[in-house]
């Protein structure tokens, strides 16, 4: 089970495919921008400002999409205490989270000129600023602990519990605004997607999507690589050969002290 | 007859390597004894031994079942005593032993802790709140937790922190007791105390070098460059 | 089930000899409550209209600000390592231990909640909504609550850090708690909102026990 947990295997597995995921999501990204900004029709109640919801959906699907996959990494490290799966959980939080701040303030740009004001309380919207909060709550918990693989073990567990909560927040937050927002605000789900919409859609989900990958790719090998050079200096490796024992020792006593502090 | 024996146990701490491939083995009556520098995993073989941390690798048998199969049987026949006393200042010693001898489940609870504040002879202080002990009484209360409720293995990891050359002797005449009975002691100290006869575990023995066994993890494989400066560090030495 | 009561036991013996940390926490919890007319202004109205949000984040925060003794000074002195290693399960222990949490801070919030809402000029229609809905929703807060605060144990500025945590988590129980008692101001029945409140409380009865288990484990790795 721990064979993919060893970096070299993650290494192996991942180079080869990095550079064509990288160029996928360059070809998707671009031709999705070009359907969005050039290719497609302009609203004609909206404007160009429709144009912000190619940006602003797929940094929607992102944000749910990055933390539900965190979840699942949560999850697989309680089960099968896997390293490697606190490691993708880590290294998802901040994409997750730039994604929501994306959609969130794409979100309130599209909004002012339609509905006005830079912000309302609407269902999603509420939603949403949760999200970035369970995220931000997330990465603080990681970062709390002198012992990195004890902040990501902490932190799926608190993945977990956010994932279990997540619906109901949803739920309790649609209730919340039912009562309380006045009909008269325009929702956002509005009339079906027009097909000329879709494709560009499409494409950037698709983009934004395998960007993420490169990203997780890029993310993980970085933390699997610090993890090994503090492993080096651990080990005293890095000492002046010139007086190796006491060196030695020093690192040997540092790393101690460091480990009983918990 | 117990037999309690740990084979190829590794331990990592945090990101460092402790020890690594060690076994042991004990049998009723039996103490061992754990020497070796500070960081040499005293505390930590102590630890996974309580089922307290798994070990990384290797595992720990009672009887030869793995102790991870039924962590409560293998907490009930525990006793560990860590570097923390465990003492409530705002509770009396009493009170504080009372805790740890109903969760055992033990009968008759009062009387069992008037023995074991008795043998440790801190029957006058039953009374005193925490936060008046000394650090030598706090260490003595610690230990009559230890004598409260039925156990098989003892798990002390620097007993004598604190206590006098009386205590210490009164100390080894606990364990060797508890050895009498059929026990199993596994303790670490830096005083000589004078128990008889123990098996002497030196976990210098067991700390193999982070950088070998970092190759030997297949975690390094794509850095044979430093590998090979790793090795001819070592052959320079 | 020794055990639970043995605990929960030591825990209330230990919050009574400690004293003032029940005391604290209602204080804090009045003091938070009054400083809101002091924001909006003392206009009767407008008090009123706000008073079952204002008691319920107010509430929130007092029993938020407990949390962090919930297991603190256990791990601190290594009592928490010999509950780990005791042969009742880990997760009784915990469920005992926030009884004891919220015997000695939820349960004072509840009879200092109407005294707030009376100086806030809440209808007194509402006094009841108001504290059925507290009585169903603080034990959930305590055991949402111990979560984080073992999520924290060994972590650098753990205080401020559960607040974090826990905040999100606490939004459900804000909403059906402010909207029952809204509900019972209006005139409408209350019922649904209780009914979830008390869904959310048992989930988390059963959920919670076994996810703070599994992060004092951790902590004692």
């Amino acid at each position: 089970m721990h064979r993919f947990a060893k970096p070299s295997v993650f290494l192996k597995f991942t180079a080869p495919i990095l550079p064509w995921l990288s160029a996928l999501t360059v070809i998707l990204i671009a031709a999705g921008l070009y359907f969005s900004l050039i290719g497609s029709p302009v609203d004609y109640q909206q404007g160009h400002t429709v144009r912000i919801m190619y940006i602003h959906v797929p940094a929607a699907w992102m944000g749910l999409f990055c933390y539900v996959g965190m979840a699942i990494c949560g999850a697989m490290s309680l089960i099968w205490k896997h390293p490697l799966a606190d490691i993708c959980a880590r290294a998802t939080a901040p994409v997750g989270a730039t994604f929501t701040a994306l959609c969130l303030i794409t979100g309130s740009l599209w909004g002012e000129p339609m509905w006005g004001t830079w912000w309302v309380w609407d269902a999603r919207l509420t939603s949403m600023l949760i999200l970035l909060f369970l995220y931000l709550g997330y990465m603080a918990l990681v970062n709390a602990f002198d012992d990195p693989e004890r902040g990501s073990k902490a932190g799926s567990a608190l993945a977990l519990v956010g994932a279990v909560n997540v619906p109901i927040v949803k739920f309790s937050v649609d209730w919340w605004n039912t009562l309380h927002q006045p009909a008269s605000i325009v929702r956002m789900d509005g009339p079906a997607v027009d097909p000329s919409m879709q494709l560009p859609l499409a494409l950037m989900i698709l983009g934004f999507t395998c960007y993420y990958f490169v990203v997780l790719i890029l993310r993980v090998r970085l933390e699997l690589n610090e993890r090994r050079i503090r492993a080096l200096h651990l080990s005293g490796m890095f000492e002046d050969p010139e007086t190796p024992t006491s060196a030695k020792e020093q690192a040997y006593e540092a790393g101690h002290n460091a480990g009983a502090k918990q | 007859m117990a037999d309690f024996s740990g084979s190829d146990l590794t331990c990592l701490r945090g990101e460092r390597l402790v020890f690594g491939g060690l076994s042991f083995s004990a049998k009723s009556g039996d103490a061992v004894m754990l020497r070796g520098r500070n960081g040499a995993g005293k505390s930590s073989l102590l630890r996974l031994m309580a089922g307290l941390v798994a070990p990384r690798s290797g595992d720990l048998r009672w009887n030869g079942e793995n102790i991870a199969e039924d962590r409560t049987a293998h907490h009930a026949r525990t006793h560990y005593l860590g570097h923390q006393d465990a003492i409530k200042p705002v509770l009396t010693v009493r009170d504080n032993l009372r805790l740890w001898g109903q969760l055992r489940g033990v009968r008759d609870l009062e009387p069992a802790i008037d023995r074991a504040l008795t043998a440790l002879q801190i029957h006058h202080l039953a009374r005193v709140t925490g936060r008046y002990l000394s650090s030598g009484q706090k260490r003595r209360t610690a230990l009559a937790r230890v004598l409260i409720g039925h156990s098989d293995l003892w798990l002390l990891d620097e007993p004598t922190v604190g206590l006098d050359r009386e205590s210490c002797a009164e100390l080894a005449q606990l364990i060797t007791e508890f050895r009498g009975r059929g026990g199993i002691v596994v303790y670490s100290t830096h005083i000589d105390l004078d128990v008889e006869s123990p098996t002497i575990l030196d976990l210098d023995d067991f700390a193999i070098p982070m950088v070998e066994w970092l190759a030997e993890q297949d975690e390094l494989e794509d850095m044979a460059p430093t590998k090979r400066a790793a090795s001819s560090q070592e052959a320079a030495q | 089930m020794n055990g639970f009561l043995a605990i929960l036991q030591r825990d209330l013996r230990l919050a009574l000899r400690q004293g003032a940390d029940s005391v604290m926490v209602v204080a804090f919890f009045i003091v938070t409550t009054t400083l809101f007319p002091f924001g909006v202004g003392p206009e009767v109205n407008i008090l009123a209209r706000i008073a079952s949000g204002v008691i319920w984040v107010s509430a929130l925060l007092a029993a938020m600000l407990s949390l962090e003794r919930v297991f603190q000074a256990d791990y601190e002195d290594g009592t928490l390592e010999l509950l780990t290693l005791s042969p009742v399960s880990l997760e009784l222990l915990i469920l005992g231990k926030v009884l004891a949490h919220w015997l000695t801070t939820g349960l004072p919030l509840i009879i200092a909640a109407p005294l707030m809402a009376v100086m806030l000029n809440m209808d007194q229609d509402g006094f009841v909504t108001l504290m059925i809905a507290m009585l169903l929703g603080t034990p959930a807060l305590s055991l949402i609550g111990a979560i984080g605060a073992a999520l924290i144990l060994g972590a650098r500025r753990g205080g401020v850090l559960v607040s974090l945590l826990v905040l999100p988590l606490y939004i459900p129980v804000l909403i059906f708690g402010a909207g029952a008692v809204e509900a019972a101001l209006l005139g409408i029945s209350a019922t649904a909102q209780l009914q979830i409140m008390a869904a959310i409380l048992l989930l988390t009865l059963a959920a919670a026990p076994f996810a703070t288990a599994h992060a004092v484990r951790q902590a004692m790795e």
